[in-house]
């Protein structure tokens, strides 16, 4: 476990250097953010006083977005399959073979440090934003959701992460992976909820991504914040979200054992 | 002049032998930007299931917006976008040597190297999802504002490649040039949306400084019956001339700064 740590201290001190990087993408990311409050700031004023988009007043869809930001901020994969997928390729993962450590706790450490930095620089351009927006935030109302939340956020995060790390295993068996991964991205963008809040589809589509893992890469978690999921039905969700985690995990260490016999160490 | 034509043509079938060096993944990418043209068209048709317009647009006109806006985007990433991002590679690693030294304009060169043939496949299939918008709006454009709109895109892709490649120039005095270029790349997004729903600050920071809400709403209103003046087309028009005006100065100044790589 120690080894982990100090993995854990190295990359975030590896990352650390990108910290005017991860600080100047977080300011970005609020133009597109802004640009998007704006468009549903547009619709409902068309619409009247009063006016709702599925069970969504405008504080709502607001409230909506800012949470999705949050939970962005705190659980997204930003270059870590990129890199995988690059260290098998140049044959850079062979090194990793011969330490006593495993290859996937290893990279799972540097995805929490990448994390952990990212999250502690932009939580400023963030906070201001919410801060700016607070007439719309509406924080939780009751104590326990945040221990939901952050039990959900943790299991988004992880599900993300053992997801693209599968996507980069991708890279024994293709030389491009890229396009692979802005596939799954792209399906992850509109069904995780990053685009719209789930809930104002149409209710086959709704129920129909319900059986798939989509949901509970973002939506999930922010339904949590927002307590529109409470009861029964979140207990469900969280198990079921477990189950999802555990079977990405599954299928990274199938995936791995099956690739790494078909490693080649290209590059020496 | 002739000379570079015919250069540009010898441009243009290294693109495709490049390409067809690599079909699979030549269709791979072009899977991808479908993929994300669909998306966006999807997340447009649950908009309106909720509403009937966003200010003074409909649903069709909408998609006819999303269409421009994503044909724009892929003529400009197939003639002018790797070529502006490698420019910071260029002078980090010295190659820009090798191109001072060819007999042709070395802005020429730089620009207009690198022609990514699957972008125009793209830019195909926005031409259809234009037609059939303009199709639901029982639209007949009339050959003029045909004319117009093709004259406007052209605008706006001269516009798009002036701002991109003073950034790109960029790079003559920072590293970070490259990280600047995607980040103006990516404001691309925005030009897909109805100039309608946005006020304030932004809406003139994207209108005047970074044009991003004229360069497709523009064209469209005029295909669309919804010019609202003829102020926005000589704005579009006089921004175009002006930044291309500004980005040449501004190359002159950058390129003396020049100073190699190695050796």
């Amino acid at each position: 476990m120690t080894k982990y740590l100090h993995v854990l201290n190295i990359g975030i001190q590896n990352t650390l250097v990108y910290r005017v990087n991860f600080f100047c993408r977080a300011v970005f990311a609020l133009v597109p953010l802004m640009a998007m409050l704006m468009m549903w700031d547009t619709i409902f004023a068309g619409k009247g006083p009063g006016a709702m988009v599925g069970a969504y007043t405008l504080a709502q869809m607001v409230s909506y977005y800012l949470v999705v930001t949050l939970v962005d901020m705190l659980s997204a994969v930003a270059e870590d399959d990129w890199q995988i997928a690059g260290e098998i390729k140049e044959g850079l993962i062979s090194q990793y073979l011969v330490k006593p450590m495993d290859y996937l706790g290893y990279r799972l450490t540097l995805f929490v440090s990448g994390r952990l930095v990212y999250t502690a620089v932009a939580v400023i351009p963030v906070g201001l934003f919410i801060l700016f927006q607070r007439d719309y935030f509406t924080p939780p109302a009751h104590a326990s959701t945040w221990l939901w939340f952050a039990l959900s956020v943790a299991m988004t995060a992880l599900l993300q992460f053992l997801v693209s790390y599968t996507m980069a295993l991708l890279a024994f068996w293709v030389t491009e992976v890229a396009t692979f991964i802005f596939i799954l991205y792209a399906f992850e963008y509109i069904a995780g909820g990053h685009l719209f809040p789930l809930d104002i589809l149409p209710p086959a589509a709704l129920d129909a991504l319900q059986y798939t893992p989509f949901p509970y890469f973002l939506f999930f978690p922010v339904s949590i914040f927002m307590e529109r999921v409470t009861g029964a039905e979140l207990a469900g969700g969280l198990a079921v979200q477990a189950m999802w985690v555990v079977a990405a995990y599954a299928l990274a260490r199938l995936v791995w054992s099956r690739g790494i016999r078909r490693y080649s160490a290209a590059g020496g | 002049m002739k000379r570079h034509a015919a250069i540009y043509a010898e441009f243009w079938r290294n693109g495709l032998i490049r390409e067809m060096g690599f079909k699979a993944n030549f269709i791979m990418w072009i899977v991808v930007e479908l993929l994300w043209f669909v998306l966006q068209l999807t997340f447009v048709g649950v908009l309106f299931l909720h509403t009937e317009s966003i200010g003074t647009w409909t649903k069709w006109e909408v998609v006819l917006l999303y269409g421009a806006s994503h044909f724009i985007q892929q003529l400009f990433t197939g003639l002018f976008l790797t070529n502006c991002v490698q420019v910071s590679e260029h002078i980090r690693t010295g190659k820009l040597d090798f191109l001072l030294l060819l007999p042709a304009s070395t802005r020429f060169l730089l620009s207009l190297r690198h022609v990514d043939f699957g972008s125009f496949v793209n830019a195909a299939s926005a031409v259809g999802v234009m037609v059939y918008a303009a199709g639901k709006l029982a639209l007949a454009p009339t050959a003029a504002q045909a004319a117009g709109f093709l004259a406007l895109v052209a605008v706006g892709l001269l516009l798009h490649y002036s701002l991109m490649f003073m950034l790109a120039c960029v790079s003559f005095w920072s590293v970070r040039a490259q990280g600047i270029v995607w980040g103006y790349y990516n404001l691309f997004n925005l030009a897909r949306q109805p100039d309608e729903a946005f006020r304030g600050a932004f809406r003139a920071v994207f209108t005047f400084a970074l044009p991003m809400l004229l360069v497709s709403n523009v064209p469209v209103r005029l295909l669309a019956d919804k010019m609202r003046s003829p102020v926005e087309l000589l704005l579009l028009a006089g921004m175009g001339a002006a930044c291309f005006a500004v980005s040449h100065v501004f190359w002159r100044i950058s390129v003396k700064r020049y100073t190699s790589a190695s050796s």
